[in-house]
């Protein structure tokens, strides 16, 4: 909360306090493990930004084929980097591209270098991986430049649509028209199931389900006619994409070098509704926002799917505990506050009485929680019946809280969410909605202040205290392998009834602990070491 | 049966609304364009109460108008529910007399499907549409894998479990993925399974089509608004009927 500045809803900044110092209590052994430990994606993007891409004629991306023989030679716990640039010095290869050919083709052996041989390595492998990093650098400011030129966005919130044809050069043409129409953030959803491939494809990609893949060309692309639109419209439209799934370092990395603006990147979401391995979730995740951090972009971390799949009344806490989560990891991994698009989601069931007013409880919350960071306003879903008449109603409320709230980024409701991938009226109808409620109400927040004993307040102070429970149960939780609290609490279930033990889970086998020599350049840059 | 046609605000008026976008930017023609349309639809007359254009060369409408077609009740084709509606106390009755042992019950989202919400309000204890999920029902076993389940594995899970009826939801359809998943998963289970001891096939989701249990190889198919209880009839009834017979 900020400081000197008196609570709306008679939050007592000691609770507020309690509840950081707790998360990060609950936080910071994860972090321990995550240092000790590395993952075959970690391994993998850091090849590429050392500036390996591309695939083999199969589709196999290079980084999965070289990365792959260094661990059949060497083990995964040294990192890939001194095995390959050790193999690069002794000249058997002229750049990563040709090593990992002849990788593939089972004509290099890898070995880890020792002395001499260890330290050219380091230096050799230091000097490519600095230069990944330097155009994300670039790219930071290039973002930085063009909105100097063209103009920012106009107001809060910024209006976040959707595209999801499952072809990029289908997506493209919408998401322009949709920016012409008043989006300043374009999300291009992902094919499902795409969170569960251990690799990331290659290539402009033309078929997807219910989504398009997300790779280094469809983020290219796409950017580049965002940038042709924000030139026309005088304003720059960012672009986001998702990281969470088994590849977020890489997917991260690629997103920082095609200058993508937002990345949905949440701490647990792999672990809780993918079934990921805690320990890769957290090792990944952590790699992951590091480069964010670097690379500028804001993340959305996915605390809608707590109340789509709990209720969002009871599990209301449970948002406010993940927020304090995902703010305490994002913190550790070098994010700022105006990098936080930490979400929250309208979901109640709006035949409960005072919905709206617990909507607005909520709401109000997670805006005295963490003042500076642009909160993600996420729609209704699951009380969108096909109805949409009603939808179209509840909608409304929800640009309302928004609007009442101060959200930074509100992703645009659709009346016929649950019917049909949204039709171009839909889009139309939606914004109209928006724009309604934000120039009949958007300053409302100036008159309205809740009564500090009034039902608004009382709920979001029982909700806090709920999270302060939650996070003490939390801490307080432990296993018989004496994994940190986090992990065992994730293990019995105490996130909604989804139960995920440490040694369970899909990539585990892509998680190594780290030997004593093991070496990265990329996170020691990161790492400002 | 008496025949029916729509109604506005006065019996027999044949009144319906309808919304439409025309690629054509809006004008007095394409007015005329949105008319001719609701005409060749059968609205006549047909009055544009609103036109509004969306995006270049498009035009949103919304058309009020009287159809003249009648329909026939008698004569509509739906898969009425074939079995008794129980409440949770009747079906643990049912199973405790029948079976003699708790009926095991495993679902799954499968294929790349991650939206569990279906799968969890039949099965989870919350429920659905004030109804709790089968988790509540005393002698139901219910085993939930969640998403993102592979047909194999959720055969083998179904072996592991012993399962009495395995239930599949399916929310995501683009490409009729969910076609394709059902098919795939009815195909699996008659490949693993001799006909007698094969579970009870049940699948769900917003966009099925209940009469299409046949074509997709299940037992049965449920739609949208579907609530625990139906299932949980149908699974009891199946199933204790199949041992009583």
């Amino acid at each position: 909360m900020a400081v000197g500045k008196a609570s709306q809803l008679g939050i007592d900044k000691a609770d507020v306090r309690r509840a950081r110092t707790l998360a990060r209590q609950v936080g910071k052994p994860i972090v321990d493990l995550a240092q000790r430990h590395t993952t075959v994606s970690v391994e993998r993007a850091t090849l590429r930004l050392a500036g390996l891409g591309g695939a083999d004629p199969d589709g196999t991306p290079w980084v999965n084929r070289l990365a792959d023989v260094v661990r059949a030679d060497v083990g995964l716990e040294h990192g890939v980097t001194l095995p390959v640039w050790d193999a690069l010095v002794r000249g058997e290869g002229d750049d990563l591209l040709a090593l990992a050919q002849k990788a593939a083709a089972g004509s290099v052996t890898f070995r880890v270098p020792e002395g001499r041989d260890a330290t050219r390595a380091r230096a050799a492998s230091r000097k490519a991986v600095a230069a990944g990093i330097k155009r994300i650098d670039r790219q930071r400011v290039a973002r930085e430049r063009m909105i100097a030129k063209v103009g920012d966005a106009p107001s809060k919130p910024w209006i976040y649509l959707i595209v999801a044809t499952g072809d990029i050069h289908e997506d493209i043409p919408q998401a322009q028209a949709a920016a012409r129409e008043g989006a300043d953030v374009i999300a291009v959803i992902r094919s499902t199931g795409q969170s569960l491939l251990d690799f990331v494809p290659e290539g402009a990609t033309r078929e997807g389900f219910a989504g398009t893949y997300a790779t280094q060309e469809n983020f290219r692309l796409m950017r580049a006619a965002l940038d042709e639109t924000s030139r026309e419209l005088g304003r720059y439209v960012r672009l986001t994409n998702y990281a969470s799934g088994l590849c977020m370092p890489e997917i991260a990395t690629l997103a920082g070098l095609e200058r993508l603006d937002m990345m949905l990147n949440d701490s647990m979401y792999g672990i809780l509704f993918r079934d990921i391995n805690p320990i890769r979730t957290f090792v990944d995740q952590r790699f992951s926002r590091q480069i964010h951090a670097r690379a500028g972009i804001i993340i959305n971390t996915g605390e809608d799917n707590y109340l789509t799949t709990a209720d969002a009344v009871e599990a209301a806490h449970t948002v406010t505990t993940s927020q304090l989560l995902n703010e305490y990891f994002a913190k550790e991994a070098g994010l700022e506050d105006w990098q936080l698009g930490l979400g929250h989601a309208f979901e109640i069931d709006p035949e409960v009485p005072d919905s709206f007013r617990l909507e607005l409880a909520h709401a109000m919350l997670a805006r005295e929680l963490f003042p500076d960071a642009p909160l993600k306003w996420m729609p209704p879903t699951r009380h969108m019946t096909g109805d949409i008449f009603k939808g179209y109603l509840l909608d409304g409320f929800f640009n309302l809280v928004g609007a009442m709230t101060g959200q930074g980024i509100l992703l645009v409701g659709m009346m016929t969410e649950a019917v049909v991938t949204p039709w171009i009226s839909d889009r139309d109808l939606a914004l109209q909605n928006v724009r309604y409620v934000m120039n009949a109400a958007g300053n409302l927040h100036e008159d309205f202040h809740p009564s500090p004993d009034g039902f608004i307040a009382r709920r979001a102070r029982e909700v806090l205290g709920e999270a302060v429970d939650l996070l003490q149960e939390i801490k307080d939780d432990t296993d018989a392998a004496g994994d940190p609290p986090l992990l065992a609490a994730i293990a019995d279930g105490t996130f909604g009834l989804m139960k995920r033990p440490a040694d369970k889970g899909k990539g585990l086998d892509g998680v190594a602990r780290k030997a004593g020599d093991y070496y990265n350049p990329a996170t020691e840059i990161l790492e400002g070491s | 049966m008496t025949l029916i046609r729509p109604y506005g605000d006065t019996t027999g008026d044949g009144m319906v609304q309808l919304s439409f976008t025309l690629p054509i930017e809006h004008s007095k023609v394409a007015e005329g364009a949105a008319v001719q349309l609701a005409n060749k639809m059968g609205m006549d007359p047909a009055l544009v109460v609103h036109a509004k254009p969306m995006g270049e060369g498009f035009t949103f409408f919304v058309v009020y108008g009287r159809v003249n077609h009648l329909v026939d009740p008698s004569t509509v084709e739906v898969v009425e529910r074939d079995y008794p509606l129980l409440t949770p106390k009747e079906a643990n009755a049912a199973i405790k007399r029948s079976l003699r042992r708790r009926l095991t019950v495993v679902g799954a989202c499968i294929g790349t499907d991650a939206h569990t919400v279906g799968i969890d309000a039949i099965l989870n204890i919350k429920g659905f549409a004030g109804e709790k999920g089968l988790e509540y029902y005393r002698e139901l076993k219910v085993v939930n894998l969640g998403a993102q389940v592979s047909v194999p594995q959720l055969v083998e899970a179904a072996r592991e479990e012993r399962a009495d009826a395995v239930l599949v939801s399916q929310v995501v359809t683009q490409r009729d993925a969910h076609l394709l998943n059902t098919r795939e998963m009815s195909a699996a289970f008659r490949e693993a399974y001799p006909a007698a001891t094969r579970p009870l096939l049940v699948v769900g989701g917003p966009r099925f089509d209940e009469t299409m249990a046949e074509e997709l190889g299940v037992d049965r198919v449920f739609s949208r608004g579907t609530t625990p209880g139906e299932v949980a009839s149908f699974i009891v009834h199946r199933l204790t009927q199949e041992k009583a017979s």
